[in-house]
């Protein structure tokens, strides 16, 4: 394993990183999607009731919408890599998968990102030429777009951990696809599907309750903390507690499916009923687990109800002709082991956190006075991003040495090892420059989006504020017969409002 | 080849056009832009004429990729591993122009900063994307396996594939021009400025068209002169046809004529590519041990092509509605109360 020199290790890396970056947005964009969604239609109805809270709702809208903007921005641009990235990087896989693959990938775009992007158009310059009402339905519009989204990029992805629908070509060189609906609904898509998106909605609630409980320990907008709380609040538990059955569903999979997989994250060696720990150390050498605590035949009853199911080892699985390609001595156990107890154990702290919120929330406010709450709440978000990156983690690194799994119920022959995976024109050379450049131009860009999240929230949700001269123009799509000065401009859209801030 | 071979060999040439016209012209806005914005208000307009729909103009480009890498995916992974550097430097482009554009307005402290990233951002995909265009028509060396085997990104540059390179950025400046004098509120001098400048860049592209042409032609592809269809000449002439069409309605201020004629030129130039690369994907160059990868070598298999066609018939009415929808609710020119947002 040389750093500088071996292609699939660099391409991994690279793969890694771009995506981990993307999935930190992502999370972002589809959990706040909901927020804005749900804000947006609050506007909506005090608008018709003729609510004197109206106002109030429509600057919550623009500041969730200038969030929202400014991430998914980065969620799009960084999704292109994505996109290219099996080009790229993975031209062998490509050749291999591309039949079954590929479609998914056309078909998000066609179906999810035309959707996501036109409507985020309306949402950010259409407010003065379409109906409240359209305004609204745009921000569903939008969530619903990225959801689809996740469905079609994690069918893809699904497809990989557990092939279905498929069988080898004659001449070994590809997977061909013999039953669209299987490979689409593999065995592993819907657990996934409901998993990922259920994390990415704790993601978003725990995003607006920390907004909310910074601004309640500055002692700002205090109606605006209160109300967004109570939203994050409540779709915080209402996924939380769905979390459970997706979150189990998904692990019964793995060890149904996935038997490699399962023995890393457990750290089993040997063939044995598999006990529940908490947190632990895997000693990679000794083949074994350290833990100062253990339930015996814990995880055995998770997966089957029973408490006495033996699962078969890495030692033994490497013995299988299925399995034989993993060499127990170099997979990332600890790694994979790690990741995955600390998913879990983020659930107790996401759990811990949303009930506090939802307890002081609905009980007459109570947390506006609760400095200890407010702080924790305002770290909060890092406990669902650790989850879902592990997560992810899990997931991937647990999957290695294949790019395409064997997995259990998966067609004979259709699996592709990761080191074969890779592209054969691009040299490791190659690969460090653009392993360079993405880290200095990703850097730059998460600097760039502290910059303007930060802006946003110290402004906070307050009206916008257009200077008087140019509120005269007219509106809609009539042409302007002011003619151009150079001072009606920036100065503008500049000044704070400060006069606002203090409420 | 099969008929739905065919028909996917068409439909990615109608994405691939799909997204020269509409990213072609945002594309063209953002280099154009330090030439165009020569104030606050006017860079603000220029964002603005773009805003709304750049990102579902760089859909189509995705929306190509992924039909490319379901359909022909021999031919997706040839290219974008045997162009690395090159999609790289696209990517790159595209990542940083889709963020500046977005944070400019909302950051004064560093619009310096976003704006050259932006213009920046903007001209690499405009200029590199015609320069891969080049190579798959003139060829490019591949081993038996169908991977590139010449030089990384040097390799790619000759005078031929640069000045396709030069054509797509020409047809690209040529449409930004048209866009924001078709956008910039009338009367104004940026409005002036900006149908000012559309002529001399669409007759650059012409004098552009005529040169890789002849060059294709006479040099590259010797042989191809003595079967070219009659489809390319249709193409090659409507194309001409329709630039000039294009320069005479800006001349008499019509801008909505001039931007719609410029953008038919644009698919003219892509439907004569396809008829030119037909049964090709991507051309074997002469030196090669590999073969040139065909529709026929390519292709998924029936079933796969099959099912993409079924998602096509659902899923392009549904873009064809959201784009009538999107380009609707912004129609007409930018409105001065519009440029903060
Ligand atoms: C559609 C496919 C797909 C999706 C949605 C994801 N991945 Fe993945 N991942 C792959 C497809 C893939 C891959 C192409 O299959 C890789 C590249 C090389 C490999 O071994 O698998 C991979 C590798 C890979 C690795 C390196 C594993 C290793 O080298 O051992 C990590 C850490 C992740 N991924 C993490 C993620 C994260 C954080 C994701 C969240 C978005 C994610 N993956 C989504
Ligand atoms: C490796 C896998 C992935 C690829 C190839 C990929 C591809 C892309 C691309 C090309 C875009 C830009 C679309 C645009 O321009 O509008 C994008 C954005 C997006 N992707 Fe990914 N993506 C990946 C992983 C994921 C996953 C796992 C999810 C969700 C579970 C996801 C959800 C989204 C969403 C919601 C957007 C919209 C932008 C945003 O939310 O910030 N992506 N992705
Ligand atoms: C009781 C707690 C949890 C359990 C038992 C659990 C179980 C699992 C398992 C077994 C996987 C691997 C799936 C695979 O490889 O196919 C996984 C993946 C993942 N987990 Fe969890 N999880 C829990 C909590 C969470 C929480 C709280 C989050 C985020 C907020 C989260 C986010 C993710 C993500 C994003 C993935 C990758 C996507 C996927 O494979 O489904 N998990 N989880």
């Amino acid at each position: 394993m040389d750093l500088l020199t071996d292609v699939a290790l660099l391409s991994r890396i690279q793969f890694a990183l771009t995506v981990a970056y993307h999935f930190f947005f992502v999370p972002l964009s589809i959990g706040l999607g909901l927020i804005l969604a749900i804000n947006a239609t609050k506007h909506y109805r005090a608008v018709k009731r003729g609510d004197a809270s109206a106002e109030q709702e429509g600057n919550a809208v623009r500041f969730w919408v200038k969030i929202f903007t400014a991430t998914f921005a980065i969620g799009v641009a960084t999704g292109i890599t994505m996109e290219f990235s099996f080009g790229t990087n993975w031209a062998n896989y490509s050749r291999f998968v591309g039949d079954i693959f590929g479609a998914p990938l056309a078909a998000e775009a066609l179906f999810a990102f035309f959707l996501e992007s036109v409507f985020l158009g309306v949402l950010l310059f259409g407010r003065n030429r379409v109906s409240l009402k359209f305004y609204t339905v745009s921000a569903w519009l939008v969530w619903f777009g990225s959801c689809l989204s996740a469905l079609w990029i994690l069918i893809a992805n699904s497809w990989m951990q557990t092939p279905a629908g498929a069988q080898l070509a004659a001449d070994g060189s590809k997977a061909v696809i013999t039953d669209f609906l299987a490979a689409a609904f593999n065995p592993s898509i819907l657990p996934r599907y409901a998993h990922t998106v259920i994390a990415l909605l704790i993601m978003g609630a725990f995003v607006a309750m920390a907004v909310a409980a910074w601004y309640l320990l500055r002692g700002k907008f205090k109606e605006f903390a209160l109300k967004t709380m109570k939203i994050g609040a409540v779709v915080g538990i209402v996924a939380s507690c769905a979390m459970i059955f997706a979150a189990h569903a998904s692990a019964v999979l793995v060890w149904e499916e996935q038997p490699t997989k399962m023995a890393m994250m457990e750290g089993m060696y040997e063939d044995e009923i598999p006990p529940l720990y908490a947190f632990g150390w895997v000693d990679e050498n000794g083949e074994k687990v350290l833990a100062p605590f253990a339930i015996p035949g814990g995880t055995s009853f998770l997966a089957t109800g029973t408490f006495d199911t033996e699962y078969q080892g890495l030692n033994s699985l490497a013995e299988t002709e299925k399995y034989g390609d993993i060499n127990p001595s170099e997979l990332p156990v600890n790694l994979v082991f790690q990741s995955y107890h600390l998913m879990v154990a983020m659930y107790g702290a996401i759990m811990l956190v949303v009930i506090l919120a939802l307890v002081f929330t609905l009980r007459g406010g109570k947390i506006a006075n609760m400095k200890w709450l407010q702080r924790l709440i305002v770290i909060g978000p890092l406990f669902p991003f650790i989850a879902i990156q592990t997560g992810w983690i899990t997931a991937e690194v647990g999957r290695q040495p294949w790019v395409v799994y064997p997995s259990v119920s998966g067609p004979d022959g259709v699996s592709l090892l990761t080191n074969d995976a890779i592209s054969q024109s691009v040299s490791a050379p190659e690969l460090l420059i653009t392993l360079a450049l993405f880290i200095a131009i990703y850097a730059f860009l998460l600097i760039g989006w502290i910059r303007i999240v930060k802006g946003f929230i110290q402004k906070g949700p307050v009206g916008d504020e257009v200077a008087p001269a140019q509120d005269m123009t007219p509106t809609r799509a009539t042409v302007s017969a002011v003619p151009a000065t150079e001072t009606a401009s920036a100065s503008a859209v500049e000044t704070a409002d400060a006069s606002k801030e203090g409420e | 080849m099969t008929f739905l071979q065919i028909l996917w060999f068409i439909l990615i040439f109608v994405l691939i056009a799909g997204y020269f016209v509409l990213d072609g012209f945002d594309l063209g806005a953002g280099v154009l832009y330090p030439v165009l914005g020569k104030n606050e208000r006017d860079k603000a307009v220029v964002r603005r004429a773009i805003g709304p729909v750049w990102d579902g103009n760089e859909v189509w480009l995705l929306t190509a990729g992924g039909a490319l890498f379901a359909a022909f995916a021999p031919a997706y992974a040839t290219t974008f591993s045997g162009f690395y550097l090159a999609v790289m430097l696209v990517l790159f482009g595209l990542i940083v122009r889709a963020v500046s554009l977005e944070y400019r307005a909302h950051d004064p402290k560093w619009a310096r900063l976003w704006d050259v990233l932006f213009t920046v951002g903007s001209l690499l995909p405009a200029l590199l994307l015609g320069v891969a265009v080049g190579n798959i028509y003139a060829g490019i060396p591949m081993d038996a396996a169908g991977n590139y085997s010449g030089v990384p990104l040097l390799g790619l540059i000759t005078p031929f594939t640069l000045l396709c390179g030069l054509l797509g950025l020409a047809m690209c400046l040529a449409a930004g021009a048209s866009w924001v004098a078709l956008k910039a509120p009338k009367p104004s001098d940026m409005q002036d400025r900006a149908a000012k400048l559309r002529m001399p860049l669409q007759i650059v592209a012409l004098v552009l068209f005529a040169a890789v042409s002849v060059y294709a032609l006479v040099i590259v592809q010797p042989e191809m002169a003595a079967q070219l269809g009659v489809v390319r000449w249709v193409f090659a002439i409507l194309f001409v046809v329709a630039v000039v069409a294009a320069i005479m309605a800006g001349k008499k201020n019509c801008d909505i004529g001039s931007f719609v004629l410029q953008s038919a030129a644009a698919v003219c130039l892509v439907a004569l590519l396809a008829a030119s690369m037909f049964p090709n994907l991507v051309v074997a160059s002469a030196d090669s041990v590999g073969a040139s990868i065909t529709i026929a070598s390519a292709a998924s298999s029936e079933l796969a092509l099959s099912w993409m066609t079924g998602i096509a018939c659902v899923g392009v009415p549904l873009v064809l509605i959201y784009h009538v929808i999107i380009y609707r609710t912004f129609r007409g020119r930018v409105a001065d109360d519009e440029l903060d947002y």
